[in-house]
């Protein structure tokens, strides 16, 4: 017996679009596709209204007008005759300049802080929970102004630096004035300098400073190429040469040697008149950012590092002592390597936060991205919607830029699992 | 030969440890100078402490009380203490701080915000705290028409006719569930709430009022300011960042591929950029995007903007409680044959968000903490409260005083959730995984 089993013939009908799952997902997506684009079209139809009945378009030509405003701290050249673009661009280094001294500074004492957590000792202990509660709890703003009113309250005018009978004095064999104006420190300066290149025709770098970066890079890539040559010798032979003096000396000899011949020197800040000049002017919004930032930072760099530690397991040290290694390899060879995995993602995590807290520094008037374009060059040119979306689109870059970072390296040292 | 052997019958009693080892003693060897180094970080932090001590403990204690200008307060210290004493000026502190909690909220209605307050726990008790009886969740659901109704005052109809929408909208879905599809039955219900809550509500209570005034003296919103705005836009933030959030997070992890990225695109956006600049957005953009004429108070403002920024938080905390579930919970939920709604509903979300809630707890801390910022666009929260009373002539020069006060009450709001959030972590770690 032979059982013909015919399909019944499926008629599209159009309860199946919501009823039959085959299509229904894609009802869906369609409809929700729909409703997003209802709700962009409305917000820029509401947008084009309001801003054609304000007498305003959307432009960019504000951007080459003169800026007409003066930047205090600056990294590249910058007069008020510039434009608001260059403007824009001297607060975006501005920027990644306290993120790049914060995240520095916030590194150094969060990792310090995060093992003297760990300490024995049990005053230090408590001291750095102190520290770390204290921190992680107030926010991050009072932190700025707070330390931008202890700057001005509490330190000395530049006059107080002056005669005979002076109230306050500079530090490091008159190298160092903190003032309530800034700190001032000794710029380095040379007795035959390359001179500075252009690029772009915009911006100028030093010459100096170029040959000495690419001095101490080569110094670097020869220490790692060093080492590699020690591990090469010691799988083949079991002995490991003693590098560290050479390595060391490949880092720190070439630099000097470029510093020497470019006559290296430091230009003291000297009081003059009511005020110091030369040496660089640290400004007091610079410092009170950056402590602020990298303090409070640093508490939760400390909780991350405290935590990578408490991560490894105790059977990872008691193998590696059964294997004879010493302390000293137990840690670089065993230990930090499985820490940093645990440590390196949530403190880039915390570095870009840092770098998105460092828009704060409008509170106290440090010229960062949010203060030129996102503060006076808003007000002044009226611009909120061109301006704000530069903005975003600057502070979104950055936050690409370093999950991608982030997502290559957890890439790169995942477990290898089955 | 006589053999001597020696045999003993008792135990030798134990001889005490040595005396290095207990007591004091041996617990200050063992924690405090085990080795050289920590005993010179020992020495090093006595000092720092007595340092410390000595520099702020006169200062806080010496200090004026009364007076009503920092030159009055330094003169009462002099008088009190001696010509080169500087001590603390807490009589600032006692002038403004009804304003630094309130800002400049109308005295005799102080009762209501900190009522609002009160009842703020017995609204989040049945989520908090397991053994209240879940009847209690019905005053959850009213809690926030109530909180709105107490703070900014005005007339009790608008609210009714506001619940009305929601009672509209149920009655609508209920009735016509019976006769037409599922869906249909929703759209209708939907579309029949924003109806009514965009044409409607306002005529109905105000005829209402007109007929029977019930109503409160209002408020408006350029008076909130202090403590009292910090909480506010922080709870009224997560309050409703959490729908959104979990919409959000269920978008991220769905299968649909063009809502997965715009899920995706949102949150991606709004981690990327700072608060600070979403704040901008509320003070100067936010009117721009809306039909011509709308004109809402910067406070309305700002809480949509953080409400907005805390969801894509709370969206990636709760995409971490989804992800901690074990695949045996979703494939369970299929075997059962429920829906996708369903499933969530009755088995994914309740396990997900009670793993959430230590996340949620953080991400409220971090915005309670990050509600300083409205500071910098001009609302007068404590920190904008604070620059204000610095630039008063009486005042100046005032430093150390406010900003231990406000640091000091953030410190303890923060610390306190956040030692609960511990709590809660260490309670709901049941032995699942």
């Amino acid at each position: 017996m032979t059982v013909t089993s015919t399909q019944p013939q499926q008629q599209f009908r159009l309860s199946m679009l919501l009823y039959d799952t085959r299509y229904r997902s894609m009802t869906i997506q369609v409809v929700a596709l729909m409703g997003f684009m209802l709700l962009l079209a409305w917000l820029i139809s509401n947008t084009a209204q309001n801003l054609a009945a304000l007498g305003k378009g959307v432009d960019f030509g504000f951007l080459g007008e003169p800026a007409s405003y003066d930047i205090n701290q600056r990294l590249i050249e910058y007069t008020s005759r510039s434009s608001h673009l260059r403007a824009s661009v001297v607060g975006l280094l501005n920027t990644f300049l306290v993120a790049a001294l914060g995240c520095a500074l916030a590194t150094v004492v969060g990792v310090v802080v995060g093992v003297l957590r760990l300490s024995r000792n049990w005053i230090v202990a408590r001291l750095m929970a102190i520290y770390i509660e204290a921190f992680r709890n107030v926010p991050v703003l009072l932190w700025i102004v707070f330390a931008m009113a202890i700057m001005i309250g509490t330190l000395p005018k530049p006059s107080d630096f002056r005669g005979d009978n002076a109230t306050a004095s500079m530090y490091l064999g008159d190298s160092v004035a903190f003032t309530n104006r800034g700190v001032y420190i000794p710029e380095p300066l040379f007795h035959n300098s390359l001179g500075d290149v252009q690029i772009f025709g915009a911006f100028a770098i030093s010459l100096d400073f170029i040959a000495f970066i690419v001095v101490l890079g080569a110094g670097i890539t020869g220490a790692i190429w060093l080492r590699r040559w020690a591990d090469r010798v010691q799988e083949a032979t079991g002995k490991r040469p003693t590098t560290w003096h050479y390595r060391l000396a490949a880092v720190i000899v070439p630099p000097l040697v470029v510093l020497f011949l470019l006559g290296f020197y430091l230009g003291n800040p000297e009081l003059k008149g009511f005020n110091f000049r030369n040496g660089i002017h640290l400004r007091n919004s610079l410092i009170a950012l950056w402590l602020a930032l990298s303090f409070y930072t640093a508490a939760t760099i400390a909780e991350i590092v405290r935590g990578g530690i408490l991560a490894i397991s105790k059977g990872q040290s008691e193998a590696a002592a059964s294997l004879g290694l010493s302390l000293r390899m137990t840690m670089a060879l065993v230990i930090l390597p499985q820490a940093l995995r645990v440590i390196i993602p949530p403190l880039i995590s915390q570095y870009l936060n840092l770098t998105k807290n460092s828009s704060l520094a409008i509170a106290v008037g440090y010229m960062d991205v949010t203060g030129t374009l996102g503060g006076i060059t808003l007000n002044q040119t009226g611009k909120e919607l061109e301006c704000i979306l530069l903005l975003m689109l600057c502070y979104l870059a950055i936050s690409l830029g370093i999950s991608a970072l982030m997502n290559w390296y957890n890439a790169r040292v995942k477990l290898k699992e089955r | 030969m006589e053999q001597v052997a020696f045999v003993r019958k008792e135990i030798v009693k134990e001889s005490p440890p040595p005396a290095t080892e207990v007591g004091i003693v041996g617990w200050l060897r063992a924690n405090l100078f085990s080795s050289v180094l920590n005993s010179v970080l020992t020495v090093l932090s006595v000092l720092g402490i007595a340092y410390a001590l000595f520099q702020f403990v006169p200062w806080i204690v010496m200090s004026s009380w009364t007076a009503n200008s920092l030159d009055e307060c330094r003169q009462a210290i002099h008088l009190a203490y001696g010509e080169d004493v500087t001590g603390a000026c807490w009589a600032v502190i006692r002038e403004r701080y009804l304003q630094m909690l309130f800002g400049f909220y109308p005295q005799h209605l102080y009762w209501r915000p900190v009522l609002v307050f009160l009842l703020l726990f017995v609204g989040i008790a049945p989520i908090l705290v397991p053994a209240v009886p879940s009847r209690l969740l019905w005053f959850s659901a009213i809690y926030p028409f109530l909180a709105y109704w107490l703070l900014w005052g005005g007339t009790l109809w608008l609210i009714i006719s506001i619940i009305a929408g929601f009672v509209i909208g149920y009655v609508l879905m209920t009735e016509l569930s019976k006769r037409i599809e599922m869906l249909g039955a929703m759209l209708t219900a939907v579309a029949g709430t924003l109806v009514w809550w965009l044409f409607l509500c306002g005529p109905a209570a105000a005829l209402l009022h007109g007929v029977v005034p019930i109503g409160i003296e209002a408020v408006e919103s350029a008076r909130f300011g202090g403590f009292m705005l910090s909480t506010t836009i922080g709870v009224v933030g997560i309050g409703s960042s959490l729908p959104i959030g979990i919409l959000l997070a269920l978008g991220r992890k769905s299968d649909l591929l063009i809502i997965k990225a715009i899920c995706v695109g949102f949150i991606e956006f709004i981690r990327g950029v700072p608060l600070i600049t979403l704040l901008f957005v509320a003070s100067t953009l936010l009117n721009i995007f809306m039909p011509p004429g709308t004109n809402f108070d910067l406070i309305l403002r700002v809480v949509i903007m953080v409400t907005l920024f805390s969801s894509a938080y709370i969206a990636e905390v709760i995409r971490g409680g989804l992800a901690g579930l074990s695949r045996g919970q979703y494939e369970a939920a299929d075997a059962l044959g429920l829906d996708y709604w369903k499933s969530m509903r009755l088995i994914i979300l309740p396990q997900a968000l009670k793993i959430s809630i230590p996340g949620i707890v953080s991400t409220f801390i971090g915005l309670f903490k990050d509600t300083t910022l409205v500071s910098i666009i001009g609302l007068l929260d404590p920190l904008g409260l604070t620059n204000a009373i610095r630039a008063d002539a009486a005042w100046n020069g005032v430093i150390w005083e406010l900003y231990c006060f406000v640091g000091l009450l953030f410190f303890v709001c923060c610390f306190a959730m956040s030692r609960y959030s511990m709590y809660l972590e260490r309670r709901l770690q049941t032995g699942h995984r």
